[in-house]
């Protein structure tokens, strides 16, 4: 019990302050690798939980595909971040503001709600030793939930589509081989037969 | 204090939620850091998910947890699309231009 209650505080205290990190770093660099730092010690959150699977997938996606297409970005953009760091003070106020207030109302809900009694889980979760959590997971992916499991499945077609179309760069006056017209040209197109006559030259 | 139960995890998650929300409000130029903050608000909600699909012995929470991280995933990289085709053409990705992009 104090190992699992030690292992929460340790994993909560890291992600909140790579929370704070990604917001407050000067170098959008540092920002991508603290919210990899976040992203990490939730994974931590979610396997104390007993969320094993998620926190697999949490890793292996957010990690390792979504938090790399950022620190991509960023290092392929060349972008002065000195002139965008201008305001920051500017807008604290009112950003410091809005957060408090969005805070105070987060725990006033939290702090005044209670479950009512009958709440009862819908899908309950089988016991641990009869499935693990993966199984249970795809126990349910798989049969109930199938209709938006697909349609998850078309989201992540569309963006893939979408930011293919988005960054294609179709430049002009680039000479690549075209198959197509090396295939399709013809004898006349390509030879022309001349008599000669000796000395006379074309 | 040392159980841990749903308001721990409950309190992390508003923590990072509000420090989404503040990020997003500090960093009013640069997009790439409001994208981040967008992304530290769904991992917010999916510890909320998490969290109460565990405590009420419910599997859905779980399995709305993966279609968050499905829809976080399309959204970050149509929003690094958008970024990239509007630094080409810009040269900067200061937010306070975009709507220059209209019509």
């Amino acid at each position: 019990m104090i190992l699992q209650a030690l292992a929460f505080y340790a994993f909560a205290a890291v992600a909140v302050a790579s929370g704070v990190m990604v917001i407050a770093a000067r170098n959008p660099v540092h920002s991508v690798l603290f919210l990899i730092l976040a992203f990490f010690n939730t994974a931590g959150l979610f396997v104390l939980l007993g969320a094993e699977f998620l926190a697999m997938i949490l890793v292996v996606v957010y990690v390792g595909a979504i938090a790399v297409l950022f620190l991509f970005v960023v290092m392929m953009l060349n972008i002065n971040f000195v002139e965008l760091r201008q305001g920051f003070l500017h807008y604290l106020p009112i950003g410091g503001l809005i957060g408090l207030v969005l805070l105070a109302e987060l725990v006033l809900v939290g702090g005044t709600w209670a479950f009512g009694p009958e709440v009862r889980g819908a899908m309950p979760t089988p016991p641990i030793g009869e499935r693990t959590n993966t199984e249970a997971i795809g126990d349910l992916l798989y049969t109930q939930y199938i209709y938006l499991f697909q349609a998850a499945g078309i989201i992540l077609l569309v963006a893939m589509v979408g930011a293919i179309v988005l960054t294609l760069r179709v430049r002009p006056g680039v000479r690549k081989q075209r198959p197509g017209d090396q295939i399709g040209r013809k004898r006349e197109e390509a030879v022309a037969i001349r008599k000669v006559t000796p000395g006379g030259g074309i | 204090m040392l159980t841990i139960g749903l308001a721990h995890y409950l309190t992390v998650g508003a923590i990072l939620f509000t420090l989404g929300v503040l990020g997003i409000f500090l960093n009013r130029k640069n997009v790439i850091i409001i994208l981040m903050s967008i992304e530290l608000m769904l991992l917010a909600v999916n510890i909320n998910l998490v969290a109460f699909s565990v405590h009420l012995q419910d599997m859905v929470g779980q399995i709305f947890t993966m279609f968050v991280l499905t829809v976080a995933a399309a959204e970050a990289a149509v929003g690094l699309a958008i970024v990239v085709v509007y630094f080409r053409n810009r040269g900067s990705i200061a937010v306070e231009d975009v709507n220059l992009m209209k019509g």
